[in-house]
């Protein structure tokens, strides 16, 4: 197979493993590609791409800036604070505004679940959801699937723990998708208070007690606490939830195993992961910030060649 | 289907000695010298030459293979797109005597995206093209091989395959067959 069943990628849950296989081998390349000494090729030199941020990005936006670059695609960067959206333009008039200087495809975050899809029903150009709310955050799925793949060989019949606020995270529903459709066990570990209710019927093993999930897992993958979406308090203090959830050195050294710790960033260190361990020879964490830009650029080529 | 041998394993033999020596006449050493399989097909042309240059000669020549999917120009013009293969080069190219090796040469625009290609590794002193088999009067391009095994007379209806032992077919063999 060498093309997406899909004209979008607005989540993980809308597509294959097989597409997903063929994101990652895709990606194999693009990483031969960003280790060159000339970084870029010119596959999407007649598209142009616009990035609509109607949310706060830094990493996700310059890894898609970057890759979009690497491609040779032209770039136009959105960003609602600055926008019409503010004088109260509705989301598809402004996108349909700079679908109007003929845009091929569009790069989308929002804080509104469904937006992606909702725009999708609507516009021809081909949309990537590069987060849309609390639902789903596709690329970082696919980049922390295949930062695992890297360092592990595969991600079928591993363990995967995702520790900290399942709650309000969307590479966290990303995940558990994108790892059970290749065939690794999920778990989630956190606060009762940070794990949905019903997150038991996606198939995903629960914990709170995060000794018993570094010690069940292969790879764990924390997440930040995002106190930006809690409207009110789920737990005490930060001081606490560190002292309960946080990941430290002494804690991996008691293990009798060696885990892969990844965090798909920003790092609250001190609160989820300590630096000893965010810096330390177990953690991933900018291996998956170089394969971002990898995946990213294999997901553009492979859409923008869909008919 | 119809089909026309063109090549049978003897002859494609003859044909990869010939080429190797004639490689040993015009890089002599080949101190400068690197070959390159083009992606999917050459990569198996280079290795056999490549083998059979230390047999001759003693000489192991750096080679690598290269994709030039992302550098063509009809992406976006296909109904799906192209699978990507390995680019494998471990050397700069800056500098150095450049061969590029593939198993037929049809329109050019495979050899022209990978002359594309093969400049993010670097700006060579020379590049040279080696074909197993040319089919005549089909050029898109202006590109001509320096070093070919055989001419074909070849329609658009036909197509060329090269059938190799290593892919599981009984005997190496070059066939002109006619499109379903």
């Amino acid at each position: 197979m060498s093309q997406l069943s899909t004209r979008h990628l607005l989540g993980i849950k809308d597509i294959s493993a097989e597409d997903i296989q063929l994101i990652f081998e895709t990606a194999d390349n693009f990483k031969e590609v960003l280790n060159r000494p000339i970084k870029k090729v010119p596959s999407l030199r007649d598209i142009t791409i616009a990035n609509v941020f109607f949310e706060n990005s830094t990493r996700t936006r310059l890894s898609f800036e970057l890759a979009e670059k690497r491609l040779s695609a032209d770039v136009i960067n959105f960003s609602s604070a600055n926008s019409s959206v503010k004088k109260g333009e509705t989301l598809i008039d402004t996108v349909n505004n700079i679908l109007s200087m003929k845009v091929d495809m569009v790069v989308m975050r929002h804080s509104s679940v469904g937006a992606p899809h909702f725009l999708s029903k609507h516009i021809k150009a081909n949309i990537v959801n590069a987060g849309d709310g609390t639902h789903e955050h596709p690329t970082q799925a696919l980049l922390d699937a295949f930062s695992i793949r890297e360092k592990l060989g595969d991600v079928a019949g591993k363990k995967v723990a995702i520790i900290g606020d399942i709650l309000h995270s969307r590479v966290a529903l990303s995940n558990i998708f994108c790892l059970q459709k290749l065939g690794a066990e999920v778990m989630v570990c956190g606060p009762i208070t940070l794990l949905p209710k019903h997150i038991g019927s996606l198939g995903v093993k629960i914990e709170h007690d995060v000794e018993k999930a570094l010690q069940w897992c292969d790879v764990a993958n924390v997440l930040r606490i995002q106190l930006e979406r809690q409207q009110i308090k789920y737990f005490p203090s930060l001081r606490e939830y560190s002292l309960y959830f946080g990941i430290n050195r002494k804690m991996l050294d008691r293990l009798d195993k060696e885990i892969v710790v990844m965090h798909p960033g920003p790092i609250n260190r001190g609160v989820e992961l300590n630096s000893d361990v965010a810096d330390s020879e177990h953690s991933i964490i900018l291996q998956q910030v170089e394969n971002g830009v990898a995946i990213r650029m294999a997901v553009l080529y492979l859409l923008a060649g869909a008919k | 289907m119809q089909k026309r041998l063109v090549l049978d394993q003897q002859q494609i033999s003859i044909i990869l000695k010939r080429f190797c020596h004639q490689l040993i006449e015009n890089h002599d050493t080949f101190e400068n010298t690197v070959l390159l399989g083009l992606q999917p097909r050459g990569p198996i042309v280079s290795d056999k030459i490549v083998h059979l240059l230390e047999e001759i000669s003693g000489i192991k020549v750096p080679f690598g293979y290269l994709d030039a999917t992302f550098h063509r120009d009809d992406f976006r013009r296909r109904d799906f797109p192209l699978k990507a293969n390995e680019t494998k080069i471990d050397f700069l190219i800056e500098g150095k005597k450049v061969i590029l090796i593939d198993d037929v040469l049809y329109k050019g625009r495979s050899v022209r995206a990978a002359l594309d290609a093969m400049i993010a590794f670097g700006r060579p002193q020379k590049v040279e093209l080696m074909i197993l088999v040319d089919r005549k009067y089909t050029r898109d391009y202006p590109i001509m091989p320096d070093y070919c095994g055989f001419k074909v007379n070849t329609l658009e209806t036909q197509y060329v395959s090269v059938e190799w032992k290593e892919n599981g077919f009984e005997q190496d063999a070059i066939w002109i067959t006619e499109k379903a």
